[in-house]
């Protein structure tokens, strides 16, 4: 293992070879992670993919078996959470039962050296600042779902500090609010410039919200970049599969140039893959991306490198504002789903009806079989 | 961190030796051959036991009590069962006011349910017996039996209920296929408990209790005899091992009810 | 139409406890309290409404001092009972681990020995040739045996704290397991250390376990009989064991009903207290 010595500036936490295990199951295995002062970073994956793990690691509350946390320069291995600059929103909110709005908002302010005055002035603001002005002395009983959040972020932001972390903070409210809160919490980061630390299970959170996204699998963050990035060039298979709908077909190499693959597949024909959208280790099967809305119906504008099958349609389902058809290819179990977005200027055939299907080679993305 | 807790844990066991200690003098003194309850130990010896075997008086009161602690335990059950499925299951007028009261007994001092009791009784003119101390008893387990039905029937899934109903099951049918079986555990708890507070009852069968003494007079009157210490001591561990197997038994169906829950 | 077949089906269940604790309840308390209004010459009652017996139960000196002490022995056996409780339900509560349920099983273990023999217990442990005095002895601590020990009200807390510790272990225990954890970690987050937080965080959200627990041993200590008639000597005598000389030996029920009626009342005013307290502890959950 490397141990760093000098450790970049910009970086206000640092993760270096983090791993955690519970009941000899790796929660988190050999993260290096580095997070941006000022950016809004999410953690993206599924249920038990070691995120949260993570995210208390970085809080203080969960120590890694090895590796350094450092935040703002600092080796904080052995700093209690009470002693770290950073504050965190809990999933469930975790607001002080036995205390009102007030008491809870200026809760981590009794442990520093502000006056009365100071500390009810500095709570005004933080109430103000989350939108819940004049709600100083309700019961913290008798907030609804989205005020208890709002609290819990007043809680942690009057502390002012380095990195706030946020664990699944939007799951526990309903669409509306959660999209509301999506854009309002996008809003406060600019607004007071924090860094934040986002994990979340929603894709659509974290590709709205964030400045770049870590998507984690089983332990591991398998691709760190910006949400267009994530989206349209998913460094592995598992997160391409995650993220948004993805085509899947499994094809054979058929030959090589210094800047692509050829590759052959049974109903698709024979096409080209750019090498800067292949990943992983060389191996001449490769398995193909093709996103639904990058498969195109009964194009007129064919360019030269379109390439282009025919296929019958099996299904057809109205999804509001896009249109999902099924076809079946040979050689993939699942159907494969051509999505139209643009409803009113497409073709719209029915079920059962041949249609030709074209794609454009650099829209496909590919990864070498393990 | 990790030494605090050393020390926490060795203050908890501390104190758990000071929990233990006396009940750890029943069987070392029910074994020791002194006649006298003091250190140093003298040897061992079951005398104190077979002494048990010739106590006329000793097997009347065990008797006593086994069959008050029997009656009002069946009868509290029963009772607490009622109240329980009436607390969990329908909304009614002065439901929170008629339960709270027969919830009563579990705040009162026993001696003044003993007094109250004993004074209507002799109001009446009627005669002091052991049904007198089995009455007294109901009264005195049947908040115990409520709480312990009402968690069994809040366990119960009101859906299963009704999925019974629906499936054309009469509502005598569902109560003995469905809710019967479900609640057992508690059931089965409630008797256990209510048997064990019966059983090592003494201020109510104290007074109540005419010329016959349950299992608890008998080993007050016991008290006044330095002689009988020792065999005393003996029948002390003997009940102990058996509410011990009864809240094994107890602590069993607990888990069960729990189970249900889950 | 529904409410009133609910009302149907709640009374028809209800029906048969309600009158049996009518019955066995409100009756004798009635009762006892009629007869506390009454006097008694010998063994016939004279029923003339008098408060002569509440004048001798409330002013004379006999009765306030046994009032006052046993006041002052439960106060203090329930002091003493929830701070040994406090740090073996906290114990057991967060560093239990998955043996929680053992640890709780073994602690209610000793209690199920009869109450009369454990208190007992405590006489042959504390008495001039007890276990106690007679240990020390064989050490060769002590040459002539202690006499503190036992017969007076010292002894009389010390068995009550031990009888009803598990009492107290109990719902300081799930009081404490209802405390979510994210709180405490939440806490901590926000700058509080083990001791703030448990004097911010842990000690309030426990105390609807400290109340119950208050209201479970204060109640029944205020009228046991059995400790103080076994340790408590002369000067260890309760208001309990008063009302049973008053009603058999003395032949005064009336004075005994007066005085059960004046600690019904006391006891009454004080459960009140404790759950409007626990009222206002829970108004915020």
């Amino acid at each position: 293992m490397i141990k760093k010595n000098s450790i970049n500036k910009e970086k206000i936490v640092d993760l270096i070879s983090i791993e955690k295990s519970f009941d000899q199951v790796k929660a988190v295995n050999n993260v290096c992670l580095g997070i941006n002062e000022g950016e809004f970073f999410s953690l993206l994956g599924p249920s038990g993919c070691g995120k949260t793990t993570l995210l208390r690691i970085i809080a203080g509350f969960e120590k890694p078996e090895n590796g350094d946390v450092f935040i703002n320069g600092k080796n904080v291995n052995f700093v209690a959470p009470n002693n770290r600059p950073t504050n965190m929103v809990f999933q469930n909110y975790a607001i002080f039962p036995h205390l009102n709005v007030s008491e809870n908002v200026g809760y981590g302010l009794r442990n520093t050296n502000f006056s009365k005055d100071q500390i009810l002035k500095k709570i005004d603001g933080a109430l103000e600042l989350v939108g819940l002005k004049g709600y100083n002395k309700r019961a913290s009983s008798a907030l609804s779902g989205g005020q208890r959040q709002r609290v819990a972020l007043a809680r942690a932001l009057i502390l002012k500090p380095r990195v706030l972390l946020l664990d699944e903070p939007l799951s526990a409210l309903d669409k509306n609010l959660r999209e509301q809160m999506q854009f309002e919490l996008r809003q406060l980061q600019k607004s007071v410039g924090i860094t934040f630390i986002l994990v979340t299970h929603d894709q659509t959170e974290a590709l709205t919200m964030s400045d770049r996204v870590g998507v984690m699998f089983n332990g591991k963050v398998d691709q760190v970049a910006t949400p267009e990035q994530i989206y349209n060039k998913p460094k592995t298979k598992m997160v391409a599969a995650f993220i948004g709908n993805m085509n899947f077909f499994e094809t054979e190499c058929k030959g090589e140039n210094s800047k692509t693959i050829t590759v052959f597949h049974k109903d698709l024909g024979n096409f080209k893959l750019f090498k800067n959208n292949i990943f992983g280790r060389k191996n001449p099967k490769l398995t193909v991306g093709i996103r639904p809305e990058n498969l195109k119906i009964n194009s007129k504008n064919l360019k030269r490198q379109s390439k282009s099958f025919t296929a019958k349609i099996v299904e057809k389902s109205f999804m509001g504002d896009t249109i999902l058809f099924s076809i079946n290819l040979s050689g993939n179990n699942n159907n494969t789903y051509i999505s139209v977005s643009d409803i009113k200027n497409s073709p719209n055939p029915n079920i059962g009806d041949e249609i030709l299907v074209t794609f454009e080679e650099e829209d496909v993305v590919a990864y070498y079989k393990e | 961190m990790k030494k605090s807790n050393k020390i926490f844990k060795s203050i908890v066991i501390l104190f758990l030796t000071f929990l233990y200690a006396p009940a750890l003098l029943l069987p070392i003194f029910s074994f020791n051959n002194s006649k006298v309850i003091a250190f140093p130990l003298t040897g061992f010896s079951t005398i104190w036991f077979e002494e048990l075997f010739y106590e006329n008086t000793l097997h009347n009161a065990l008797l006593n009590s086994l069959v008050i602690a029997i009656s009002s335990t069946i009868l509290a059950t029963i009772l607490g069962t009622l109240v329980a499925r009436a607390s969990t299951r329908y909304i009614f007028y002065g439901k929170k006011i008629s339960i709270t009261f027969i919830l009563v007994p579990l705040i009162l001092p026993e001696i003044i349910l003993g007094v109250c009791l004993l004074t209507v009784l002799i109001q009446l003119g009627l005669e002091l017996n052991l049904w007198s101390v089995v009455l007294g008893h109901t009264l005195l387990i049947t908040p115990f039996s409520t709480l312990i039905m009402v968690s069994a029937f809040n366990n119960l899934d009101i859906s299963l209920e009704e999925a019974s109903l629906d499936l054309g099951m009469s509502s005598l049918q569902t109560f003995r296929i469905i809710i019967l079986p479900m609640v057992s555990p508690g059931l089965i708890s409630s008797l256990l408990i209510g048997f064990v507070i019966s059983l090592d009852e003494f201020i109510i069968a104290f007074f109540l209790t005419g010329v016959e003494p349950t299992l608890p007079v008998y080993i007050w009157s016991q008290f006044r005899f330095p002689a009988k210490l020792p065999s005393t001591m003996a029948l002390g561990t003997i009940l102990l091992i058996v509410s011990l197997i009864l809240v094994s038994l107890f602590e069993y169906f607990r888990r069960k009810m729990e189970l249900y829950n889950n | 139409m529904y409410i009133s077949e609910q009302n149907k089906r709640g009374w028809r269940l209800l029906g048969v406890p309600f009158i049996f604790a009518i019955f066995l309840l409100a009756v004798p308390i009635a009762t006892m309290t009629a007869l506390s209004f009454w006097t008694q010459d010998y063994l016939t009652l004279i029923k003339t409404i008098t408060f002569e017996n509440y004048k001798q139960a409330w002013f004379q000196p006999v009765f306030q001092t046994l009032f006052a002490r046993s006041l002052l022995i439960s106060i203090t056996v329930t002091f003493f009972t929830i701070l040994f409780a406090f740090p073996i339900a906290y114990y057991i509560s967060f560093y239990g681990g998955k043996r929680k349920a053992l640890w709780l099983f073994l602690i209610t273990i000793p209690f199920w020995t009869s109450y009369l023999l454990r208190m007992f217990l405590w006489k042959v442990i504390l008495g001039y040739n007890g276990v106690l005095n007679s240990f020390f002895e064989w050490l060769g601590v002590i040459t002539e045996p202690l006499t503190f020990l036992l017969y007076n009200s010292n002894a009389v807390v010390l068995a009550l704290v031990h009888g009803w510790a598990p009492f107290a272990i109990l719902p300081i225990f799930v009081s404490l397991e209802k405390i979510d954890r994210s709180l405490l970690e939440a806490s901590n987050d926000l700058g509080d250390n083990s001791f703030n937080q448990f004097f911010r965080i842990i000690l309030p959200l426990s105390m609807p376990g400290v109340i119950g627990a208050v209201l479970i041993i204060f109640i029944p200590c205020i009228g046991d009989y059995i400790t103080p008639k076994l340790v408590g000597g002369p000067e260890g005598l309760m208001i309990a064991n008063m009302i049973q000389v008053q009603f058999s030996k003395a032949n005064n029920a009336p004075l005994a009903a007066a005085l059960s009626v004046t600690s019904l009342l006391i006891v009454g005013i004080i459960a009140l207290a404790f759950v409007f307290l626990n009222r206002k502890y829970l108004k915020n959950y």
